[in-house]
């Protein structure tokens, strides 16, 4: 196979993961919460319901794509691309399984990082476009916020990257296997060093993500839909879909870094490989159900009280964990 | 204040510091010095009509500097229906279906309201049976009530869940209230002299099956919203409108009472069944939006234990006294007041002697709220606007009327 020819196809590979990922979530997301609500949500569009996010894709795509005349054109309709875009290109590093991934990168968990970073700038974008107050509030909120969380974010995987000796995900992975006392899997979720870690990790995850209760630059009690506010049609769909492919990749990156990636433990290896994907999403959508059942329990942070979160104590304690995991690694291994 | 955001204001970060009550925030004004060198400028912006959490039809203009409130005014007339005017060409037994309208998240206070000043003006003696149906009624709609208030505050602080929750029970409650009165929110139940209609039949089973469950109910929900500590964080010391600044706006019901003055209707002018039953009024000490939610879950609770008082000594007897068929009170002018569920609701009428009131006056609790709301908004950020709506619990209906 050409190499441009394995490239477009992984390309659309990843866009069809993406879509059909954002199709799933949405679906996911109104059976969760309905069920949290003691209600049944959707219910009427083909078995129960499961048509329902399928008809609403064909809405949005037909509905009139409504430009207010006060917007930035050129900014307002990229604003939507340049926050689709990363949100795809994150997909390029994460590793279904031990074969199957679009790049085996060294860099990996740098580079999806560096690419989902590239986020607040397209909501920046779309709220500074949209000459909304409520739009414009929603883009300071985000870029403020997600600046705020690279830090610890960043700061917050270091240990692992320490312990696992390698910024390759699928190498992080690696390095889980095997078992602590003959039986308990080698992830570092399990283990009990790693907890602090793994809880700055899930805090500043979700901060980026934009999801509850960090979500401020959408905010609907407040600031009404925040960037979105002006977006109509498929622009707001795609602002959407990224947010539900953002909460995947973080999920697919707790899940690699901290859950074992593709990998079950006590079976042979060969079922592993064999199923990897099957496993490594399955894994993932149980992270977003977490992050759903919190997105239906939570109040919503302050704006002051979450940047006070992130500068005054995530950050200080991933730097003391960095440093205590490199004590540990350097007297222990 | 001390609101230790206020120690900035040397530096410029606030513009012109604080807002001087009583000063219409009109048109841009620019921060004297600015940031970094750099010319500022306030923001105003216009909460609503049209917002998600303005309660009803409420506009807030609110001038922001970044995300800090400078100064807030609140725009208010949107839901103007016209009640006191249109009471005057009402006879007397019709005002009961306005009252409804007005605060219409709890009727019947309104009802209860217009009829007790009604019989005041007619000096009828209401049989003891109609006294216990509206205290009955009365705290069945003020659980109601607080239920949605409740679930909206949740909803103004960003959580979804117990939304929903609060409406599972208040569907239950106005089932009940659907089964006594016919009706589920205009219930037009209480009339000058009595009531509509006695209880139904096998009513007292489901009043019975609410009240046994709805204690744990409350439990529960009490430590999904208030024990979490997000929320704690988001309403502690938040909003302080303490016992000077309440009394001095004329705040009542749960807003004056979470700033520890200890100001009841149902207590200190006793109506209705209310002399006859045994509670407590649940009390705050500083008057943040904690005390507010604190109390009015404490009410929530001791309506519980009324309700379950009512049902259990509730007399025989003619739940209307003998009323004519039009309503003609005697030349004169009366006030008569209850506890709704938003403070002391009255009820100020003039009869000149015909078959409608000359004039009626209806003194709801919640524009008193909402001013003092634009006293205490300045030096809190965008979101605390919305959580302090919801915490002080105004009613559009009753301030537009």
């Amino acid at each position: 196979m050409s190499p441009v020819l394995s490239a477009v196809l992984k390309f659309f590979a990843a866009l069809g993961i993406m879509l059909v990922n954002g199709v799933v979530m949405i679906y996911m997301l109104r059976k969760v919460l309905g069920h949290l609500h003691i209600r049944l949500g959707p219910m009427h569009v083909g078995w129960k319901g499961t048509m329902q996010t399928l008809m609403d894709v064909l809405k949005l795509l037909t509905k009139e794509d409504v430009t207010p005349r006060a917007v930035d054109r050129w900014l307002f309709r990229i604003a939507p691309a340049v926050v689709f875009v990363p949100s795809l290109m994150a997909y390029a590093a994460l590793p279904f399984s031990n074969t199957w991934r679009i790049v085996d990168l060294d860099t990996g968990l740098l580079y999806t990082f560096a690419v989902l970073s590239l986020v607040p700038i397209g909501i920046l974008m779309a709220g500074w476009a949209s000459a909304n107050k409520w739009s414009l509030l929603g883009g300071m909120r985000a870029a403020a916020q997600q600046i705020a969380y690279e830090v610890p974010l960043l700061l917050s995987v270091l240990p692992v990257v320490l312990v696992a000796g390698t910024m390759n995900l699928g190498g992080i992975v690696e390095a889980q296997q095997g078992y602590w006392l003959g039986f308990i899997p080698g992830w570092f979720a399990l283990n009990p060093l790693m907890w602090p870690t793994l809880l700055v990790f899930m805090i500043a995850g979700l901060v980026e993500i934009n999801q509850t209760p960090f979500d401020m630059s959408e905010g609907e009690s407040e600031i009404v839909a925040g960037f979105a506010t002006e977006y109509s049609a498929m622009k707001f769909g795609l602002l959407f879909l990224s947010e539900f492919s953002n909460q995947f990749i973080m999920s697919a990156l707790g899940v690699t870094l901290f859950f074992g990636g593709w990998t079950l433990p006590w079976i042979p290896a060969e079922m592993n490989h064999a199923f990897g994907p099957v496993i490594f999403i399955a894994k993932a959508y149980i992270g977003i159900a977490v992050m759903m059942w919190i997105r239906g329990t939570f109040p919503r942070v302050r704006i002051d009280q979450l940047m006070e979160l992130g500068w005054k104590r995530l950050i200080p304690v991933s730097l003391v964990l960095i440093m205590l995991t490199g004590l540990f690694v350097k007297v222990v291994g | 204040m001390t609101d230790p955001r206020m120690d900035v204001t040397g530096v410029g970060l606030l513009g012109e510091g604080l807002h001087s009550p009583g000063e219409p925030p009109a048109g841009i004004r620019r921060a004297p010095e600015g940031v970094d060198g750099l010319t500022t400028e306030h923001l105003i912006i216009n909460m609503g009509p049209q917002h998600p959490s303005t309660h009803g039809v409420l506009r807030m203009l609110v001038e922001v500097d970044g995300e800090e409130v400078i100064a807030a005014e609140a725009s208010i007339g949107y839901l103007h229906r016209g009640i006191e005017k249109l009471a005057e060409h009402r006879r007397y037994d019709a005002v009961g279906t306005l009252m409804d309208r007005g605060d219409y998240v709890s009727g019947i206070h309104g009802e209860l309201a217009f009829a007790m000043a009604a019989e005041k003006l007619m000096e009828v003696e209401v049989p003891r049976k109609a006294h216990w149906l509206r205290s009955l009624t009365s705290e069945l709609n003020r659980l109601g009530s607080h239920l949605v208030w409740y679930g909206t505050f949740g909803l103004d602080t960003g959580a979804m869940g117990q939304f929903l929750y609060a409406m599972r029970e208040r569907e239950a409650l106005l089932d009940i209230l659907e089964a006594i009165t016919g009706q589920r929110m205009m219930f037009n139940y209480v009339r000058p002299g009595g009531v509509l209609a006695d209880l139904p039949v096998g009513v007292d089973t489901k009043i019975k099956a609410f009240t046994d469950t709805f204690d744990t109910y409350l439990e529960e929900y009490d430590q999904l919203l208030g024990g979490n500590e997000i929320f704690q964080h988001r309403v502690k010391g938040i909003g302080v409108i303490g016992r000077e600044k309440a009394l001095a706006f004329g705040l009542t019901g749960a807003n004056l009472r979470a700033a520890g003055v200890d100001f009841d209707v149902r207590k200190q002018i006793p109506y209705a069944a209310y002399p006859e039953l045994d509670f407590e009024v649940p009390l705050g000490s500083t008057g943040d939006a904690w005390d507010r939610y604190t109390v009015r879950m404490g009410e929530m609770r001791e309506s519980a234990r009324m309700i379950r008082q009512l049902m259990e000594g509730m007399p025989e007897g003619e739940h209307t006294a003998k009323m004519p068929k039009v309503i003609r009170p005697s030349e004169g002018e009366v006030y008569a007041s209850v506890e709704s569920s938003r403070g002391e609701t009255g009820v100020h009428l003039v009869s000149d002697g015909t078959d409608k009131p000359y004039r009626m006056h209806y003194h709801g609790p919640s524009l008193y709220a909402l001013q003092a709301l634009e006293d205490v908004l300045p030096g809190h950020l965008l979101a605390d606007v919305v959580m302090m709506i919801g915490s002080t619990d105004v009613m559009l209906g009753e301030i537009d009327r």
